[in-house]
């Protein structure tokens, strides 16, 4: 076998592919949150970065991961709400004010960097807090699966666990249910009493919840500490990853996987003498693709219909109406 | 029996002055179905809208079950028991028939989770409780019309509805759902529900209505048992006018046959037939005029002339020239010019000027523009002429067209579509929602274009407008020709009537209408 | 006055958007700084002060305001492509392979380059255009894709086939001096790449109200279904603009390796593809204001930079202004009410008027 391959079915790989992809899962379930909800949120790149940021520094000065990990989700929360605010209030079209949010955390977390450490790099100065490691008593006897499973940090475990919480969220709750049908038909929710703008609210405040456990795994998980635009587009990645599997828990997941595997092979490939930048195309080049298959199927079966239809009409017509075919000569003799 | 709902001296006038509703009463009596008809802008849906608190009267009051209510929102209507079906159905088609119906009011269980099993219970439930059977499980997308609008009354009955109203709830099935539709209110009325029907269909009201109600310029005539009125009754009530129209003279000579249809049929993404086996021709020097209740296919023929959208099936021929398939440019440029119905949809561009929109027909054309270049020299001067000849109240000629009352942005649009000087003139809708003084003044220049010669095919809603100017009239309903009048100053509108409402249909008509 | 301010209101809002911006950070620079006056000199006044700086501001523009008009053609059209970062991207890339590994005299070089640039930036349009005008498919996501794509495919040219291996650092090869824009200052890097934006600017602000293409686009952006109704082809304005938006943002990527780096050394894409986003937006996506928007965003970037240099407070104090601005302008409601007010005022005016006179 070849190095490569080697490699790749190592258990090493395995882990590292979970370690690549948690910070991935969170925010694309943030992203499929507020597509459902109709409210496209493409600010979580900036949301994981503040929530990254505060996480490591409230960590540092109080010395608690409970208040790094409440600062970080509470700040994540409030991007949200933010963004709620200036789209749903002050009628920001949703796109640039999330580009905004984004502009903005990206300043202002190097901004307060500077301000609290004399830094502009990194935390590297602060004692960073890091959320534990959990090694799963019997899984990690198993060979190969329990090196691949366990020993990993705590949120990864919770990124697996919110996209069956994302599951139940969508599909089992009455928020969940108000969520898409906002996002499906806002004039159907409002007849029945639904507000609109506070479920949509809610969306995008819990894609700010997501997207801070996102960052908070970034900061004091994958490393331990916090660099300037230490997300490195993450937070744009998810969203292909949500596209891709059509904002559904599984299917985004699985993209996320993809994401991740195809992430983790760039790194291990350097060695080989594939470059591994074609490799790191790949994820992008399949959201594209995917995005045209998808709109194609829906132009298709609109079409479709429509010739079903005629079909129908024809077959069941009264009889003074011609067939196509007679129709169509009658029009061209004259 | 008792009244369930009681209007009272309803007075309804909107922000830009129209008046929807003048001192508007009826009574609807518990249990039975009443049904409320009336031409377009006869007032009906603004009545319907005040009922269900959607809009506010300035006048008059509502009272439900022997109660004043004061609705602030359709929220207050259905907390007091009263539901709406809308036209367009207010389902989300990606939810389940379950999840719809129970939306904003869930089943919960353990405090936070949807109660799958509970929601199907209530949808079965409530289902068998009025025998309208629905797949609890299915999504709204895969399920037909006629279903999906019994989701929609299932919904209004879950939230315990004593009172529905129905806006027009057969337009958009087919008879066999219609039918299907009928032994559902009829249920629901052995079940002392209430039903408020709005329809143009006389037939439909003679079938399943017990009280009729006829709304005219935008008052009551009258409200009576639906067995006391036969079909010609209601829609000589309905369209009946006190003074006949003054009639314009009918230049003298027509001329050679410009446009003309043949076979033309249109089947739109809904899967509905609404065009069927369409054919007509419309000489040079008259106008065609097109009457009919709308939504029975104008819409779909104007835009088939036009090039914007394509035939299902059938032939449109210009000077004998087939221009099926042509696009909309190709169209103009055979001498085809269009007043669409919906001028800010299609007739203009509202944030752009005047001037702008005065050359959408012609900016690439000599004088207006030479090697691509635009000479806004020659627009302008161009623009300043049209609001001279068409009496265009504007600030100048860059102002943005929204800034223009309704009846100056329609004169906008009927500039710039007769100085493009066609041989064909599609005007629908001409006078739809402008004032008096700008109807009159779009009127006279309709006949004008029919005096030099061209030929006009206009489609309208309003009897007296097609009375007025037509040299022919054709009535469509429901996709179909089903009468053409060769001699408009034979009939009133009390004749057209029964054609538009599908009471009555002329046979053979063939080679009449190409008369 | 208060129709004056009715009629310029949008201006007026942005005037107002941009004072706060700066308002703000004067705040901020209050807050941390321990010489809140020379810092404040450093950010508004030292960039005026110096050549450098000043030509800092000139080369900052250049290739911002070539993204700028360039979204701002598809905005126009309601197009929300944004692309240009990865377009500008690939260009360079593409641009860079090309003038290494050909030689000939300058005065065909130089316009060859920029023009494979521009072919590689209008193919990368093209992508997410021809999606959107066929099937549908959102542009925007597409887009933001194929910026990803961008820089990959670009480092995977220029790492793999066009790397100086003599260099220390990841970088091409060195442009041949007949593929090089002059720099016309000496001591500064000014080069003459600003004439070709400024130019771009003029002839974008001339084809879009100028021009029968222009009128196309910005009432395809107004109303598509007035536009089908006149005869516009909106299928080819959807491809077109955003064909062109590629096309211009590549040259801005070529300018830049051409008249200051000399060789592809980007390693992280450069940003201006966003940055133009935000001067698209400050200049309401019209060319000539666009130009002035350009210029005030890189003046304000440079006094961060110097800010930063000379004074204790970080450059990022710009990204957060700008973000604010942004938020400010894009909000259509802020100031709604102040407007709304000024409306009714007027029209009670008017009607008091009116009957005076009746």
């Amino acid at each position: 076998m070849s190095p490569l391959l080697d490699s790749i079915f190592s258990s090493d790989f395995g882990f590292a592919v979970l370690r690549v992809m948690t910070p991935l899962i969170f925010p694309a379930l943030g992203f499929a949150i507020t597509d459902l909800a109709g409210v496209v949120n493409i600010s979580l790149e900036g949301m994981m970065l503040m929530s990254a940021f505060f996480g490591v520094i409230v960590g540092a000065f109080t010395g608690s991961l409970l208040l790094a990990l409440l600062a970080g989700i509470l700040i994540g929360i409030a991007m949200g709400a933010a963004l709620g605010y200036f789209h749903l209030k002050l009628k920001t079209d949703i796109i640039l004010g999330a580009i905004a949010m984004n502009m903005f955390a990206s300043g202002f977390t190097i901004f307060l960097l500077y301000v609290l450490t004399g830094d502009k790099g990194s935390t590297s100065s602060l004692k960073s807090l890091v959320f534990p490691e959990v090694h799963i008593p019997l899984l990690r006897s198993i060979p190969v699966l329990g090196d691949i499973l366990s020993g990993h940090n705590v949120l990864t475990y919770a990124a697996l666990l919110s996209a069956i919480v994302f599951f139940f969220l969508i599909f089992k709750t009455p928020l969940g249910l108000r969520i898409r049908a906002v996002g499906q038909n806002p004039d159907a929710a409002r007849s029945v009493g639904i507000n609109v703008d506070r479920v949509q609210l809610y969306a995008l405040m819990l894609s700010g919840l997501f997207g801070a456990l996102g960052g908070l795994y970034l900061s004091m998980g994958y490393v331990s500490w916090f660099a300037r635009d230490m997300t490195a587009g993450r937070g744009w990645i998810a969203i292909a990853a949500a596209t891709l599997g059509g904002n559904m828990p599984l299917g985004t997941f699985l993209a996320a996987l993809l994401f991740g595997s195809v992430n983790a092979l760039a790194i291990y490939i350097a060695s080989v003498n594939i470059p591994s930048e074609l490799i790191q195309m790949i994820p992008y080049v399949a959201t594209v693709l995917a995005l045209a298959l998808y709109a194609i199927r829906v132009q298709k079966r609109r079409q479709k219909i429509k010739e079903e239809a005629l079909e129908e009409e024809y077959d069941s017509g009264p009889p003074d109406n011609p067939p196509p075919a007679a129709a169509k000569q009658r029009g061209g003799s004259s | 029996m008792a009244a369930i709902l009681e209007v009272k001296n309803i007075e309804k006038i909107y922000p830009d002055g129209v008046i929807a509703n003048k001192d508007v009463s009826v009574s609807v009596e518990e249990g039975t179905i009443h049904a409320i008809v009336g031409e377009n802008g006869a007032g009906k849906s603004t009545l319907m809208k005040v009922i269900f608190g959607i809009t506010r009267p300035q006048n008059g009051t509502i009272s439900f079950q022997g109660q004043e209510v004061n609705f602030k929102s359709p929220d207050d209507a259905i907390q007091q028991g009263i539901g709406m079906v809308h036209q367009h159905l207010m389902l989300a088609s990606d939810l389940t028939v379950a999840e719809n119906l129970v939306l904003g009011i869930e089943p919960k269980r353990r405090g936070i989770f949807l109660d799958d099993h509970e929601m199907i219970r209530l949808t079965r439930e409530v289902a068998q409780r009025f025998s309208l059977e629905v797949p609890p499980d299915k999504k709204i997308k895969d399920l037909p019309i006629g279903i999906r609008q019994r989701v929609e009354i299932l919904k209004a009955l879950y939230r315990k509805a004593e009172l529905l109203i129905l806006d027009e709830p057969t337009a958009v099935l087919t008879p066999q759902e219609t039918e299907v539709l009928f032994r559902t209110l009829k249920q629901l009325k052995a079940n002392g529900k209430t039903i408020l029907f709005i329809s143009h269909k006389l037939r439909e009201v003679k079938e399943i209505a017990d009280r009729v109600t006829v709304m005219r310029d935008s008052q009551v005539i009258t409200t009576e048992d639906a067995a006391k009125l036969s079909e010609e009754d209601i829609s000589h009530l309905m369209v009946g006018r006190d003074i006949r129209t003054e009639r314009i003279p009918q230049s003298e000579t027509t001329g050679e046959v410009v446009l003309e249809t043949k076979g033309l049929s249109f089947v739109n993404e809904d899967e509905i037939f609404v065009l069927k086996d369409v054919s007509f021709s419309v000489r040079a020097g008259e106008i065609l005029g097109l009457a009919g209740v709308e939504g029975n296919g104008q819409t779909e023929l104007v835009k088939l002339l036009t090039g914007l959208l394509q035939p299902t099936d059938g032939e449109i021929f210009v000077r004998s020239k087939a221009i099926s398939g042509l696009s909309p440019r190709k169209v103009r440029e055979i001498g085809l010019a269009h007043i669409p119905e919906d001028r800010m949809e299609n007739g203009v561009a509202d944030q752009a000027s005047v001037k702008e929109n005065l050359i959408v027909d012609r900016y690439y054309k000599a004088p207006y523009s030479r090697r691509s270049r635009l000479l806004w020299k020659t627009i302008t001067d161009h623009t300043l002429d049209l609001v001279k000849r068409f009496h265009i109240l504007t600030r100048n000629v860059d102002t943005p067209v929204n800034s223009l009352s309704g009846g100056n942005i329609q004169k906008v649009v009927v500039a710039r579509e007769l100085s493009a000087d066609p041989d064909v003139l599609i005007a629908s809708q001409p006078t739809r929602g402008v004032d008096v003084g700008s109807e009159e003044h779009i009127h006279s220049l309709l006949r004008q274009v029919r005096d030099e010669g061209k030929a006009v095919f206009m489609v309208s809603a309003d009897l007296d407008e097609v009375l007025k100017l037509s040299s022919r009239i054709l009535v469509i309903y429901n996709g179909e020709i089903v009468a053409h009048i060769p001699d408009p100053s034979m009939v009133s509108a009390e004749d057209l009537g029964p054609y538009m409402l599908g009471v009555k249909r002329q046979e053979d008509l063939g080679a009449e209408i190409h008369s | 006055m208060q129709k004056f301010i009715l009629r310029n209101f949008t201006l007026i809002r942005t005037l107002i958007a941009i004072a706060l911006g700066i308002v703000i950070s004067i705040f901020l620079i209050y807050v941390i700084s321990e010489t809140p006056g020379f810092s404040l000199k450093s950010f508004l006044i030292a960039p005026l002060l110096s050549k450098s700086r000043l030509s800092n501001i000139v080369e900052n523009a250049t290739p911002i305001l070539f993204c700028g008009i360039a979204i701002a053609v598809a905005f126009r059209a309601k197009q929300f492509n944004i692309g240009a970062e990865g377009a500008l991207f690939i260009s360079a890339a593409v641009g860079t392979a090309f003038a290494v590994s050909t030689s000939m005299p300058i005065f065909i070089h130089i316009p060859l380059v920029l023009l494979v640039a521009a072919g590689a930036g209008a193919a990368w349009g093209f992508i997410p255009g021809f999606m959107k005008a066929k099937w549908g498919a959102s542009e925007l996501v597409a887009s933001l894709m194929m910026n990803y794509v961008a820089y990959f495919l670009g480092l995977y040219l220029i790492n793999n086939f066009f790397r100086d291996k003599e260099a220390g650092f990841l970088v091409s090869y060195r442009l041949p001096e007949s593929a090089r824009l002059a720099q016309f200052l000496e001591g500064t890097r000014m080069h003459y790449g600003v004439f070709l934006a400024l130019g771009a600017a003029l002839l974008i602000y001339y084809l879009m109200f100028h021009t029968t293409l222009g009128y196309e686009i910005r009432m395809t952006g107004h109303n598509q279904g007035f536009s089908r109704f006149g005869g516009i082809k909106i299928f080819k304005i959807i491809i077109l603009v955003q064909v062109i938006e590629g096309a211009l943002a590549g040259m801005g990527g070529m300018t830049e390796i051409m008249g200051i780096h000399g060789r592809f050394n980007w390693q992280m894409s450069p940003g201006y593809g966003w940055e133009g986003i935000i001067v698209a937006i400050i200049g309401r996506e019209h060319p000539i204001l666009i130009i002035f928007a350009s210029f005030f965003l890189a003046y304000i970037r440079v006094g961060g930079q110097s800010l930063n240099l000379l004074a204790d407070v970080p450059f990022e104090l710009v990204t957060v202004i700008q973000a604010v601005i942004i938020i400010l302008i894009t909000a259509e409601a802020f100031l709604g009410r102040f407007k709304y007010k000024l409306t009714v005022n007027e029209a009670k005016r008017e009607e008091a008027g009116d009957e005076s006179l009746a």
